[in-house]
This record gives C-alpha cells, sequence and structure tokens, in this order.
C-alpha cells in the first residue's frame, strides 16, 4: 500500500536523475536539495506531465507508468497558476469534481462545503485577483480536498507567501493531510518548512533521489551534498 | 503519453487545412492547368510585369525613407494627442481602399483641394492618374505601417542604452550612429520587404488611379483579360506571374524575420537626454505635423464630402451595403473558425512534440500571403465556370476569398495567445482532466477573448472594404458595396459615390470596433 518508484530514471538533455524508492501510505514526506537538481522534474514525472526514460511508478501495487495526468490517483500543485483567473473560486473549486464545470445541485454544495473547510466560505463568487495569496492557495487546496485523490504533490505552491502566511499555509495541509488520510509530497527549499512536517524527507541531489529518511536524523547528520547545500 | 491529445483541435483543424488547400492549391492547380504557354507573354504583359515591380519598390523605398525621421519623431517626443495619432497610425490597414482612394483624390485630385489652392496661385492643377498617383496611394496606406514597424524599432532599444549614452554625453549625431542606426539595419529590410510584398497584388488602387498601357500592375491585367477580353487563358497565366512573383517575396519575407506591427505598447515614448536644442524640437514637430497632415486630410475630406450625400444615397446603395455586411459577417465567421481549429492543431502538434507538423500546419495559414486575391479569384472562377454560373456564387465566393486572405492576420494574433494560455494554463487542466470541448470552453476561450475579438474586427474591416474577387464574379445587379461605389465614381455620380464613402468608412471602422471591443468587455484579471 505504497508509491513505489522502480528503477526510476529521467533524462532531458544533459539533465539525468535516477529514483528508486518507496514512500509508505501515508507519509508526509518533504522534497529537499539544491536547485537546479531535479525536485520539480521528479515530481511532473509522478503526475505524468511527461514520460521518464525508463522505469515504473505503481501506487497501491498498480502500475500508473503510462496513465495521462488526470488519471492518476494524485492531485498537484504548482508554484503559479493553480487557479483559472477568468473562472470564480467556487467554479474553480468546482472542477475538482467535474472537468466540464457541470455541477448538480449536490456537488454545488460540496464545493460551498470545501471552501468553507479552507475558510473562504463568503468568498465563492470572487476572481483569483480579487483574492489575496493565501486566500488562492486556500482555493486550491479547497479543491485538492474535494477531488479526493490519495496522493498529493505540493510543488513549491507557497514560496511566493511571506512566512507566516506560509506556515499558516503549511498547517492547513497538515490538517487536511490527516482528515483525509493523504499521502504528502512536497517540494521546499526551506529546511524549517521540511521539519515543520514532522515526518520523512527526500533528497534530491547529484542526479538522485534518495529513500525518504527521517527528517530529524537526515538534518542532524547531513550527507555532503546536503550539508553542502544547507550551508 | 503524457499529454492528452485535443480530438476537437485536430477536427477543426484538419477541415480548415482541407479548405485552405481547395481553395489555395485547388485555384493554382486550375490556373496552372488553363495558363495558356508563355509565347502569349506579350509586351504589354511585360509592361505590367515592370510597372508592378517598379511601383512596389518605390512605393517600399518611399514609405520606409520617410517613416524613419517622422518614427524617430514620434519615439522621443512626448505630446498631447501622441497616443490617439499612433493609435491612427493603425487605421489605414483597415481603410476600404478603395475610400481612401476617394480621399486622396479629393485632396490631390484634379478638382482637388491641392489644385484649387494651386490654381489661385496661377500653378497648373496636379495629375494624380498614373505611376505617381499609384505610389502617392501606397505611401498614403503603407507609411503609417512602416511607422509603426519603426516605431517598434525604438521602443525594442533597451532603455539602459540610452541611459548610458546619456552617461557617456552623446549628442543626437552620436545616438544615430551608435544606437539608432545598427537598429534601423535591423529593422528596416523587413520592413521594405514587407510593404513590397503588399504593394505587389495592389488591385483596387491601380484600378483607380492607374490603368492605361503604363500603368497596368500584373493583378490589374488579370482583371482586364477576363473583363474586357474574357479570355481565361491569358488571365490564367498572368495569374500564373503573378503567383509566382508574390511566392518569391512572400518566401523571403518569411525568413527576414519581420516585426509585428498590429500589438499595442506603442504609446511609450522613449526616455531621451540628448535632445536639448530647440530646433531639433522643431523639426520633429514639423515631421510630426505634415504626416499627421497627409494622413488626415484625405480622411476629413471624406467626412465632409460624403455628409451631404449621405441621406439621399439611391437605394442601390443600401443594397450593396446590406450585401456587404452579409459577406463581412459571413468571412469573419469562417476566419475565426479556421483560425481557432489550425491554432489548435499547431499547439497541439507542438505539446505532442510533433514540431515539423506544427510548423507545416502554420505555414499553409500563412500561405494566403502568397496568394494574391485575382489569382485566388481567378482559380475559383476556373472551378466554378463549367458547373456553375460564377455570377450566383459571387457573394460566397468573396466571403471565402476575403477569410482566406484574412486568416493569416488572424492566425497571427491569435498563436501566440494560444500557446501562453497552454504554456500557462495547460499543465493544470491536464491535472484535472479537462479537455476536448471543456477545454476549449473552460480555458482556452476565455484566454483567447482579446487576440479573437481583434481577429473578428480585421476580418470583418477587411471583408467589408475589399474590391476584389468580387469584380470578377459579380453580375450587374449583386454588388458589394466597394464595387457599388466604383461604379458610382465610374458614372461619375460624384455625390452619391461621397456618401457611399462615407458610409462605407464608417460600417468598416464600426464593424472592427464592434468586434474589437467584444475581446475587450467583461476581460477581467
Amino acid at each position: 500500500m505504497t508509491l513505489v518508484l522502480e528503477n526510476f530514471l529521467i533524462t532531458q538533455g544533459d539533465f539525468r536523475l535516477e529514483a528508486d524508492f518507496t514512500l509508505p501510505e501515508g507519509a508526509r514526506a518533504g522534497v529537499i536539495g539544491p536547485s537546479g537538481g531535479g525536485k520539480s522534474t521528479l515530481l511532473s514525472v509522478i503526475a505524468g506531465f511527461f514520460a521518464p526514460q525508463s522505469g515504473r511508478v505503481l501506487w497501491r501495487g498498480a502500475d500508473i507508468t503510462d496513465l495521462p495526468p488526470d488519471a492518476r490517483p494524485l492531485s498537484i500543485l504548482f508554484q503559479d497558476n493553480n487557479l483559472f483567473p477568468h473562472l470564480t473560486a467556487a467554479e474553480n473549486v468546482g472542477l475538482g469534481l467535474r472537468p466540464d464545470l457541470r455541477l448538480s445541485r449536490d456537488q454545488h454544495a460540496a464545493v460551498a462545503r470545501a471552501l468553507d473547510r479552507v475558510g473562504l466560505g463568503d468568498l465563492g463568487a470572487r476572481r483569483p485577483a480579487a483574492l489575496s495569496g493565501g486566500q488562492q492557495s486556500r482555493v486550491a487546496l479547497a479543491r485538492v480536498l474535494l477531488r479526493g485523490r490519495q496522493l498529493l504533490l505540493l510543488d513549491e505552491p507557497f514560496a511566493a507567501l511571506g512566512p507566516a502566511l506560509r506556515a499558516e499555509m503549511l498547517d492547513l495541509v497538515r490538517e487536511i493531510v490527516a482528515e483525509a488520510g493523504l499521502t504528502l509530497m512536497m517540494v521546499s527549499h526551506d529546511p524549517r518548512d521540511v521539519r515543520a512536517l514532522g515526518g520523512v524527507a527526500i533528497l534530491v541531489a547529484e542526479g538522485r533521489a534518495d529513500a525518504p529518511a527521517p527528517t530529524e536524523a537526515l538534518l542532524a547528520d547531513p550527507p555532503p551534498p546536503l550539508r553542502a547545500y544547507l550551508g | 503519453m503524457a499529454r492528452r491529445a485535443q480530438p476537437l483541435g485536430l477536427w477543426a483543424g484538419a477541415a480548415a487545412a482541407a479548405l485552405l488547400v481547395v481553395v489555395v492549391f485547388g485555384s493554382l492547380a486550375a490556373v496552372a492547368w488553363r495558363a495558356e504557354g508563355a509565347a502569349r507573354f506579350g509586351p504589354a504583359d511585360w509592361a505590367a510585369l515592370r510597372f508592378t515591380l517598379t511601383q512596389a519598390s518605390l512605393s517600399a523605398v518611399l514609405s520606409v525613407a520617410l517613416a524613419v525621421p517622422v518614427a524617430r519623431a514620434l519615439a522621443r517626443r512626448r505630446f498631447a494627442g501622441r497616443g490617439l495619432l499612433i493609435t491612427l497610425l493603425g487605421a489605414p490597414f483597415i481603410l476600404p481602399t478603395i475610400v481612401a482612394v476617394l480621399g486622396l483624390l479629393a485632396v490631390f485630385g484634379r478638382s482637388g483641394i491641392l489644385s484649387v489652392g494651386l490654381g489661385w496661385i496661377g500653378m497648373e492643377p496636379v495629375r494624380i492618374y498614373g505611376l505617381h498617383g499609384v505610389v502617392l496611394a501606397h505611401v498614403f496606406f503603407n507609411l503609417p505601417l512602416a511607422t509603426r514597424l519603426l516605431l517598434q524599432g525604438w521602443l525594442a532599444v533597451p532603455a539602459e542604452r540610452f541611459r548610458l549614452a546619456a552617461a557617456l554625453g552623446f549628442g543626437p549625431r552620436d545616438v544615430f550612429r551608435f544606437i539608432e542606426w545598427p537598429m534601423l539595419r535591423e529593422v528596416v529590410p523587413g520592413a521594405l520587404l514587407v510593404i513590397f510584398l503588399i504593394c505587389l497584388t495592389s488591385f483596387a488602387v491601380a484600378l483607380t488611379l492607374g490603368g492605361g498601357p503604363r500603368a497596368t500592375t500584373v493583378e490589374l491585367a488579370i482583371y482586364q483579360a477576363f473583363r474586357f477580353d474574357f479570355d481565361l487563358g491569358r488571365a490564367a497565366m498572368l495569374a500564373l506571374v503573378q503567383f509566382t512573383l508574390c511566392a518569391v517575396a512572400a518566401l523571403v519575407v518569411y525568413r527576414v524575420a519581420v516585426p509585428a506591427a498590429m500589438g499595442g505598447g506603442l504609446d511609450r515614448p522613449v526616455e531621451r537626454w540628448d535632445l536639448r536644442g530647440r530646433g531639433l524640437a522643431w523639426l520633429d514637430a514639423v515631421l510630426i505635423g505634415a504626416a499627421a497632415l497627409f494622413l488626415l486630410t484625405p480622411l476629413a475630406m471624406i467626412v465632409v464630402n460624403g455628409l451631404p450625400g449621405l441621406v439621399g444615397l439611391p437605394g442601390s446603395v443600401w443594397l450593396a451595403a446590406g450585401r456587404s455586411l452579409l459577406v463581412a459577417l459571413g468571412a469573419t465567421a469562417l476566419v475565426i473558425v479556421m483560425a481557432l481549429g489550425l491554432g489548435l492543431a499547431v499547439v497541439g502538434a507542438e505539446g505532442a512534440g510533433r514540431a515539423r507538423r506544427a510548423a507545416g500546419l502554420e505555414a499553409l495559414g500563412m500561405v494566403a500571403l502568397a496568394a494574391s486575391p485575382l489569382v485566388i479569384g481567378t482559380g475559383l472562377f476556373i472551378l466554378i465556370f463549367p458547373f456553375a454560373d460564377p455570377a450566383a456564387l459571387a457573394l460566397p465566393v468573396t466571403a471565402l476569398a476575403n477569410a482566406v486572405m484574412a486568416l493569416p492576420f488572424a492566425l497571427r494574433a491569435l498563436l501566440p495567445a494560444l500557446r501562453r494560455a497552454e504554456a500557462e494554463h495547460g499543465r493544470l487542466a491536464d491535472s484535472l482532466g479537462i479537455a476536448g470541448r471543456a477545454r476549449l470552453r473552460l480555458v482556452l476561450l476565455p484566454r483567447l477573448r482579446h487576440p479573437l475579438g481583434f481577429s473578428a474586427g480585421l476580418a470583418a474591416a477587411l471583408s467589408m472594404g475589399d474590391l476584389g474577387v468580387i469584380v470578377l464574379f459579380a453580375g450587374g445587379d449583386a454588388a458589394t458595396l466597394p464595387l457599388q461605389l466604383y461604379r458610382l465614381m465610374g458614372a461619375y455620380r460624384m455625390g452619391d459615390a461621397a456618401g457611399a464613402a462615407l458610409l462605407l468608412l464608417g460600417l468598416s471602422l464600426a464593424l472592427f470596433w464592434a468586434f474589437d471591443r467584444g475581446g475587450h468587455g467583461d476581460a477581467r484579471s
């Protein structure tokens, strides 16, 4: 009952990244390492935006390597462009239920509940431009909640927020992950964020994504590439 | 496997591509099939070829040469009305040719205001018909285009370079030598070529201001072979010559990077520190004033002369206006469907990593740049003639030809926006499974409102004012407004012609404004 990357090899021009590890279901994993090391690329390939050179991705024992992005058991949030700017918050959330947005009455109610859950109960009619950065992140998380996919990939979606807001969002993520029993992979360049997750960390450096290791132990005794990165 | 195929884009793209292939290559094939041997390429045809090349070269060189000082003055000065003037520089593009000709006649014609003024001081009236009239009209149309192209060049120079020049104490002469001249060397060849290509296919200007053995373009010769001799073989042969000419020029244009002139953001002045002299300021003011006068006086004359005639316009003019509206709206719908279909197919092919297919489709959309209206018209006539009465199909054929002609502009406006929409929102849409029609409705169309509105406006205005294919097909009673206007001019009913010209001008601008405006309304974020 896990996410397995099996003999995984990603190549893009000169860039190479290998991975061969297992992430237990329900784990909260921070993905950490120097920039340009391939953290985002790793998530993009797991999410299905492009294919690995070789190897397989398995979820709960099923091979998902060849599935299109939307058929995979996961939700992903990018650094930006997580919302469609011309759609309202409620419509953006509703896309998590039906990609053609033809929602039933029950589904509309579910959208309203999801917005309530992230603390945006009365802002559903606003467009992203009329929301603050933190509120936009909440809309995206409400959609994650509604989609109900078991694996959540976060590619630094809160990077543009200030420290206090970012901590608030991480709290919300932890709550949602715990409530829905999600498995989480979160890219971050800040070891404090990864520590705050209180789980494991995956080090991506020097062409390898290491197997997840307990965050505290990893940060207490970092291997050379991580030591160089942390300074 | 990674990216969802878009069956919608594929179908619409395939349909648009098929239609283009039939219209453009079908008509070319027809032309090639009917063309008679080179033996019939007589002295008159050589003269037409020579005249075409001469007038196009002269028009291009004059337009660009005059545009350099005007663009420089506009780039380095700020004054009230500057933004409006720069917007107006875009207007000739959607101005019906025949209307502009009428405006030019009112200023430069035998009884125009210039001749009247010359008469007061005892000089001969100017003669506008012939080579210089054709070139004058082409400069009228293309000086603004050249100015906008060059202005783009000025604005593309990084602001830091002018700051550096200021820090080093450069005067205007040094700025020209080290900054402006290198920029002009990059931009001018493209501008020259584009204008040369536009003037190669000039028909309505040559029809009204040229004519006769010494001022006939190839495009006009096609029409004459058709209309006066009904010699399809000769018309086809001339069409083949015209196509070869344009294809060669278009290939050269395609290879030289051509700056886009239709984009916005041109109303930002360049910050300069080397312009302290008052003489320079006066020079710039005179240049800008002269250019504005040259462009605006003919337009003002259309309004002044047309207003009295507008009320009493004969019913035939209103009927023609109705026909033109139908043609314009039909052409617009066709352009939008074809541009969207091709655009989706191009971007879809790019997303799937099929770069060559994408480039091929894009080139297909641009192919109309090389095919002139009368070439396509001749080909379609040859195709239709054996099966149906061409006159009965005049309006649909005109709409179709207009759509094909407007497609390159629509595609140029649409493709960058489509690419940006896919780049910014494609992954999110993929991850949520938004595909097919829902993707078009929820993701792409909302992001394309601006370029769609602009393209529709452009296509509608171009089609509304087009005097090209229709002259080959129209019988006595199915005239469009530009053709009706031409007939009124031919019959020397100048009052009615002036009224009809104002009506045509108003309708063209209104169509452009309405569509373009529609793309702006409710555009949030």
